[in-house]
């Protein structure tokens, strides 16, 4: 009998776990990993990238990202958006060809689908290299594609069956047929370099071969018409507008136009050499484009002076007399120009370039005459200097999100007032209803501020806490200035920069108190700075604290790095967070947790040594401990002794790259010693793989004893107001925990308001607590008597939360790498555990506790742990009974990296790396998924095209509303009576909700009812009231819903 | 519910100041009480005994029976306060001529398991027995047992690790391989997880019940098939205080054969290695307490220390029984006794509680024995 009524509980719970808990990768924010291909339709305003892994994306307007993923696990090389709309061809590096269409799913959503593939098949043995195809040209027919080849002939396929067409393939023999003698004699033709068709006559195609010889072929007399015989090495061909002219670029950096007409073996009308007269490196691309002003634009990439530019990676803008450089940091990839000509026109009429290097995008606006560089929405990299931590803090009120924008507005000066020029699709993805702030720390001492609210992470704010310091880098500004009369003309474009100038700088730790608007921020070399949001400038110097966590134990030698000397003088901070305190720890170890309490004004910060407690408004230390074990020499001598064994594992992963790239290289070199060296290499890096797999594998078992390593490094340290000492008298207690396995707890006495700079702060060692298990903590929370998490500083006195329950019995938990544990207070004596490491051998890497809203109750909610293990697995751990809810695998257990970057978010969302430069967002919670909602609308006839609704000025691109949004209200389940809109709601709601977040109160207010959970659902509805127009209320109330879940 | 009753129990039992102590002689009793703050040195309780039991001329020995039904000896000042600190309430005493002794008596479970552990059943039998002078070991708990030999098949072996209190290292290291099992398809090769190497001197190799190349089937009753060598070794070392692991030996010969089919089984192992066998057979228990378990588990938590310097890190950090030892003060032990105590109460409800959760299957793998459970079955009913 007991145990069926059970049975049926178990039942109504996993009910229960439905509607709180979904695991999801909703999508990638940042810039894709190794891309290598671009493509742009100029039609459907849109822009492919590809990437080595396989994957290719589809962006449009911001938010608008589609992605499409390559069964094979190969580059993708080659990008064609094919003249019919909605599809595409892509080219990997294994020689086949892929055939994408943009599809409507059931929903309502685009999505991309592969129709079928090809892969180009020459005689029986013939060498490969007849069909390596080396470009593509869909005709603008829509009926053919043109595939150049390595072997230098043009193969016909037809589309979309992708069979060849055997009789229409241009073979050599056929070109060369009509070639003088003098130039045939001379060589074979070479590969396959260019295919071009005339913008004017879809009949003539331009073929250029490798050696130099370009032709126009007559696709309806099937033969050659023009022969340019160059004598350059071919690099790419370009058509000018009226197809009256053709350009030519080469390998020794040089162009030459050609003019076509009835003249069948024209001369070069001229000849450049942009960057001579010294020997310059090839232009692999360039393209003519004309305006109205018939001086027309040429864009080339590359082509710069060999011996003193040749690392530079350049695009050069040709227009007139003027002339630039643009100067990347990485590896250009490929280029293309947005125009507004329409096909119709005679003129190209550039307004933007679009330039995708290795690690960046850049987009640069043509019409404005100093040729700025345009504000990417998306695709920004974020490791323009190599994150080092991230911070995630959910629900900025209203006030400091508007500061941090106006602060962030005056660092972008520069940058062109153009909309982002690419803005096709349109999406669907309801308003971000919270606005919540990613944090992301810089190896080069900055802080990056992200609006993570919605689908495209937009930089906000960029913080520095260089010019605190004195460092190498100060006088090497005047370098950077160009003066104008310098050959070439380079201009340095992008933000990508990965050379850090003193790593000591690299931000480790990130603390923000949205309320107060203080900012902690620690680094590498043990500085801790103090900030407040101001929005004024101005010059001010920074006291400096030396806290010496040894405490005076001479023994000890830190042989790790010196600490970074602050600047003596007044220092000139922006406006936007400026440094008002700065603590420096001795030994200068990495800072290695980090935690401020705005209410009572203290700072605390822990390394490898021990941890110090620090009151910003006395600017004075309160109470430092040492929690070193004396024979952990390790600790002692910094960071060097670890270094090896990175070294170590870093040469080994090289070695495994290695092996892998020498595998699958794209175009294998043919004959040669260097493939057979290569070759060679790759057999050694493989034996040497082997070996290492051989040596048995063996791991010690041993208990952990109080000897090792790092046991006194703090991992964690929390601030609470609690029953630290005394069951009836709550008090300020600060919670330090360490990678032994000991807890520290220290009662605080902050004085009263009134003589709160007069009065000294203490604190007194309350307890202490050894784990038996001496692993790790990484976490401390304390709940309150009805289990819940105790909120944050200054939360419950803005109303913003339900204040705590502080006459319960308030319970510590104590997450450690291997267990959980809720010990009472404040007699501390375990009263529940969960041994994760004992169970399941996974060891815990990251915790936070979030709030779990079911998607189906609106007024259900959860508190749960949020666990990230060394497996990669994400768990919700319930409190306070600590029991397993559910388990996603989430992050492959090899990608350390992206283990150790995750944060997760306080409404059970996460982040993590899968790459140096994207990030990956997940979400557990049913309820808060952020995931891209595009539609690109593919018309039969050409007639409305997106872009023609293009709105001129900045701010929010609305979109006609379709049915799908209606559909995609349906399948969240949603209320299906009030998505009935009409044509337009969803432009008016946007409008709305925009309105709303600007507005003060009304946010407040939504906040507050968002927060008070376990209020009635009905007033909740009561968001229809902030739109006047009552037409709208359908739609408004289901965005509401999708925001607070009404029933 | 069960933390709520133990605790007030056993609360109630240390306010008492008197233990009342009952002390056994051959077929004597005595009574008489001590103070339980000011115990006194053990010579003098050593005369009181001799004393009450009118046997001042004689040799002996004196053991207690412990909370976990172990006869374990009092014959220092250490051994003597903890067992008058353990007390609950009633301190049982056993007097022995040592002449008579039997030490194998000594030890876990021995009173639980025998009713009469001493008496004058067997005395006769004991008396022809070839004494070894063993001396009686200074610390009582035992370093590894044979457990759960009536559950598992002969092939396998689980023993059971105690590492509290033993400053040896465990001292083994495990290894990836490959075994084979027998599945529905017939034979398959499977990865496993061995023992790679024995450290010397270490715990593992003293026990002389784990082997190089022995396979790990389990460790304290969670199976280890499709598990990373990185998790197994994570839970071996979180385990560690109390480690069960469950191996396939891979010498078969010295399995322990059960009594129950002797007769039946034609392999009965009878060759060089008998007093290989004959040692592990010593070890062989067939139950464990739970309350054994969660000994280790129990955090030192040092609670209002408003001079943290009177407690010096380094002692804090050393391990448990070392600091147990090394700290002179009394009082100061016995408050951390209580501490100690009253948390291994708690933990036992805890685990209890853990263990409904698993689910059936994983329960009947776990080590735990129906006795063990049976000690808290007011609470559960498995």
């Amino acid at each position: 009998m007991k145990r069926f009524r059970r049975h049926g509980n178990e039942l109504h719970r996993e009910r229960i776990k439905q509607d709180l808990f979904q695991f999801n990768k909703t999508v990638e924010h940042g810039f894709p990993h190794q891309p290598s291909a671009l493509a742009y339709s100029p039609v459907l305003q849109l822009m492919a990238i590809g990437s080595r892994s396989g994957a290719f994306k589809i962006y449009g307007a911001p938010e608008v990202e589609i992605m499409g993923l390559h069964e094979e696990n190969a580059a993708v090389t080659q990008i064609h958006f094919l003249p019919e709309q909605g599809q595409l061809v892509t080219l990997l590096d294994d020689n086949s060809l892929h055939l994408w269409k943009l599809k409507k799913s059931l929903d309502g959503l685009s999505i991309l689908k592969e129709e079928s593939h090809f892969d180009l098949r020459g005689q029986p043995g013939a060498p490969p290299s007849v069909t390596t195809i080396t470009v593509v040209l869909p005709h603008s027919s829509g009926d053919v594609i043109f595939l150049g080849t390595e072997g230098g002939c043009v193969f016909v396929v037809e589309q979309p069956s992708f069979r060849e067409q055997e009789e229409r393939t241009i073979t050599q023999e056929a070109v060369l047929q009509n070639v003088p003698d003098d130039y045939r004699s001379r060589r074979s033709l070479g590969s396959v370099e260019a295919l071009q068709e005339n913008p004017r006559n879809p009949h003539q195609i331009l073929v250029g071969y490798s050696r130099g010889l370009v032709i126009l072929w007559d696709l309806q007399a099937n033969q050659a018409t023009h022969h340019f015989l160059g004598d350059q090495q071919l690099e790419s061909v370009a058509w000018q507008r009226d197809g009256r002219q053709i350009i030519s670029s080469h390998s020794d950096g040089s162009f030459y136009q050609w003019p076509v007409s009835n003249d069948r073996l024209p001369q070069p009308l001229e000849k450049s050499v942009p960057y001579g007269p010294y020997p310059c490196k090839a232009i692999p691309k360039i393209i003519w484009l004309a305006t109205k002003q018939r001086t027309p634009f040429i864009i080339f990439k590359g082509g710069m002076p060999r011996a003193s530019y040749g690392d530079r990676h350049c695009v050069s803008v040709l227009h007139g007399s003027k002339q630039i450089a643009f100067d990347f940091t990485s590896r250009v990839i490929d280029f293309f120009v947005v125009d507004e000509g329409g096909s119709e026109s005679d003129c190209d009429d550039p307004s933007a370039l679009l330039v995708l290097a290795e690690e960046e995008l850049v987009a640069i606006d043509l019409k404005t005459p100093s040729w700025p560089v345009i504000q990417s929405p998306y695709l920004i990299p974020l490791h323009c200097s190599a994150i080092t931590c991230s911070h995630h803090v959910s629900n900025i009120p209203i006030k400091l999100w508007e500061r941090i924008i106006a602060a962030g507005s005056k660092q972008i000066t520069h940058y062109s007032s153009k909309p982002w020029p690419i803005d096709g699709g349109y999406s669907t993805a309801p308003e971000p209803l919270q606005r919540d702030l990613l944090l992301t720390g810089h190896e080069d001492g900055t802080i990056r501020f992200w609006d993570a609210s919605g689908v495209c992470l937009k930089p906000l704010y960029k913080l520095s806490t260089v010019n605190v310091f004195v460092t190498d880098a100060d006088h090497n500004d005047n370098l950077n200035q160009s003066s104008e009369d310098e050959w070439p003309p380079l201009r340095k474009v992008g933000c990508f920069d990965p050379y850090s100038d003193d790593p000591r700088l690299g931000i480790q730790k990130i603390h923000l108190c949205k309320y107060s608007s203080y900012l902690a921020v620690a680094g590498t070399a043990g500085q801790v700075l103090v900030m407040e949001l101001n929005d004024e400038a101005v010059d001010q110097a920074v006291p400096c604290t030396l806290v010496d966590i040894l405490q005076d134990q001479d023994t000890f030698k830190w042989k790790g790095h010196e600490r970074l000397n602050p600047h003596e003088d007044l220092v000139h901070f922006p406006a936007g967070f400026q440094p008002f305190a700065l603590v420096q720890c001795q030994p200068p170890a990495v800072v290695t947790s980090l935690a401020l309490h705005s209410e009572w004004k203290l700072v605390t910060f822990g390394t490898s040594h021990g941890f110090g407690l620090y009151d910003y408004q006395q600017k004075r230390t309160v109470m430092v401990r040492c929690t070193l074990h004396p024979s952990d020499q390790l600790a002692l001598e910094g960071p060097l002794s670890r270094v090896k064994s990175i070294k170590k594992s870093l040469r080994q992963s090289f070695r495994r790259i290695r092996g892998t790239r020498a595998s699958g290289r794209k175009r294998p070199v043919h004959g040669d010693g260097a493939a057979k060296v290569q070759e060679a290499n790759a057999r050694m890096d493989r034996e040497a793989l082997n070996e290492m797999e051989l040596a048995p594998v063996q791991r010690r078992i041993e208990a952990r004893s109080a000897d090792d390593s790092f046991t006194g490094f703090v991992r964690s340290l929390y601030f609470a107001d609690s029953f630290v000492r005394d069951g009836s008298y709550h008090e300020p207690s600060l919670w330090a925990g360490t990678n032994g396995g000991t807890v520290f707890a220290y009662a605080i006495h902050v004085p009263p308001v009134e003589r709160r700079m007069e009065e000294p702060v203490t604190a007194a060692q309350a307890k202490e607590i050894q784990l038996m298990h001496r692993a790790p903590v990484v976490g401390i929370f304390i709940l309150d008597g009805r289990g819940v998490l105790l909120p944050e500083p200054l939360e419950a006195a803005h109303d913003l939360s339900k204040s705590p329950d502080m006459h319960g019995n308030h319970m510590l938990l104590v997450v450690s790498e291997e267990q959980f544990k809720i010990f009472t207070l404040p007699k501390v004596s375990t009263k529940t555990k969960l041994k994760l490491t004992a169970l399941e051998g996974s060891r815990v890497r990251k915790v936070s506790v979030a709030n779990f809203n079911s998607s189906r109750a609106d007024d259900y909610s959860e508190n749960g742990l949020l666990v990230l293990t060394n497996l990669g697995d994400v768990q919700v751990i319930s409190l306070p009974t600590l029991r397993n809810q559910v388990r996603y695998e989430c992050i492959r257990k090899e990608d350390v990296s992206g283990i150790a970057s995750c944060v997760f978010t306080k409404s059970g969302q996460g982040f993590y790396l899968i790459s140096p430069s994207e990030f990956e967002r997940f979400s557990v919670s049913s309820k808060w998924v952020v995931e891209p909602r595009c539609v690109i609308d593919i018309d039969e006839g050409l007639g409305t095209r997106t872009s023609q609704q293009r709105i001129p000025q900045d701010g929010p691109v609305t979109k006609p509303n379709s049915g799908e949004m209606v559909q995609s209200q349906q399948k969240y389940g949603l209320n299906r009576q009030a998505s009935i809109g009409s044509e337009g709601d969803g432009k008016k709601t946007v409008e709305i909700m925009e309105h709303a977040l600007l507005n003060d109160e009304r946010v407040l207010l939504e906040i507050q009812s968002t927060l008070e959970s376990e209020s009635a659902s009905a007033d909740r509805l009561s968001f229809g009231h902030l739109n006047r127009n009552s037409k709208n209320v359908a739609g408004v109330q289901s965005q509401g819903q999708r925001m607070m879940n009404g029933d | 519910m069960s933390k709520s009753y133990s605790k007030s129990g056993s609360l109630r039992g240390f306010e008492r100041v008197a233990v009342e102590v009952k002390s056994k002689f051959g077929a004597e009793f005595r009574r008489f009480s001590l103070c339980r703050y000011k115990p006194g040195k053990f010579d003098e309780f050593y005369n009181l005994i001799l004393h009450t039991h009118n046997i001042s001329n004689m040799d002996v020995l004196i053991g207690y029976a412990d909370v976990h039904g172990d006869l374990l000896p009092i014959n220092n000042n250490d051994n003597f306060c903890k067992a008058i600190s353990m007390a609950n309430p009633l301190l049982r005493i056993f007097v022995q001529r040592k002449e008579e002794v039997d030490y194998d008596l000594f030890g876990t479970d021995s009173l639980t398991r025998k009713k009469k552990p001493l008496g004058g059943l067997r005395t006769d039998t004991l008396r022809k027995r070839v004494h070894l002078t063993i001396s009686i070991p200074q610390d009582f708990r035992p370093v590894s047992s044979i457990i759960d030999v009536d559950i598992l098949p002969e092939t396998h072996r689980r023993v059971r690790l105690y590492k509290h209190g033993c400053e040896k290292p465990l001292g083994f290291y495990i290894r990836d391989g490959t075994s084979v099992r027998v599945t529905a398809h017939g034979l398959e090769k499977v990865p496993g997880i061995f023992i790679s190497r024995l450290v010397p001197g270490g715990l593992a190799e003293s026990t002389g019940l784990l082997a190089v190349n022995d396979e790990v089937l389990e460790v304290n009753g969670i199976e280890v098939m499709g598990k990373t060598l990185d998790q197994v070794t994570d839970m071996m070392i979180a385990n560690s205080h109390n480690l069960i692991i469950t191996v396939k030996p891979v010498n078969q010969r010295n399995n322990v054969i059960r009594s129950s089919r002797m007769s039946g089984s034609s392999g009965h192992s009878n060759d060089s290695t008998t007093s290989h066998h004959s040692l592990s057979s010593t070890h062989m228990m067939q139950n464990y307490n739970p309350e054994d378990e969660s000994d280790e588990e129990a955090d030192i938590i040092i609670e209002g220390t408003d001079d943290p310097q009177s407690i010096p890190f380094k002692l804090l950090s050393s391990s448990f029984t070392t600091s147990r030892t090394n700290i002179g003060n009394l009082s100061q032990r016995l408050q951390k006794e209580l501490a100690f105590n009253d948390s291994i109460r708690e933990n036992k409800g805890n685990i209890l509680k853990t263990l409904t959760a698993i689910k059936a299957e994983a329960r009947h793998s776990l080590a735990l024995s129906r006795g063990g459970i049976e000690e808290d079955g007011t609470v559960i009913t498995l």
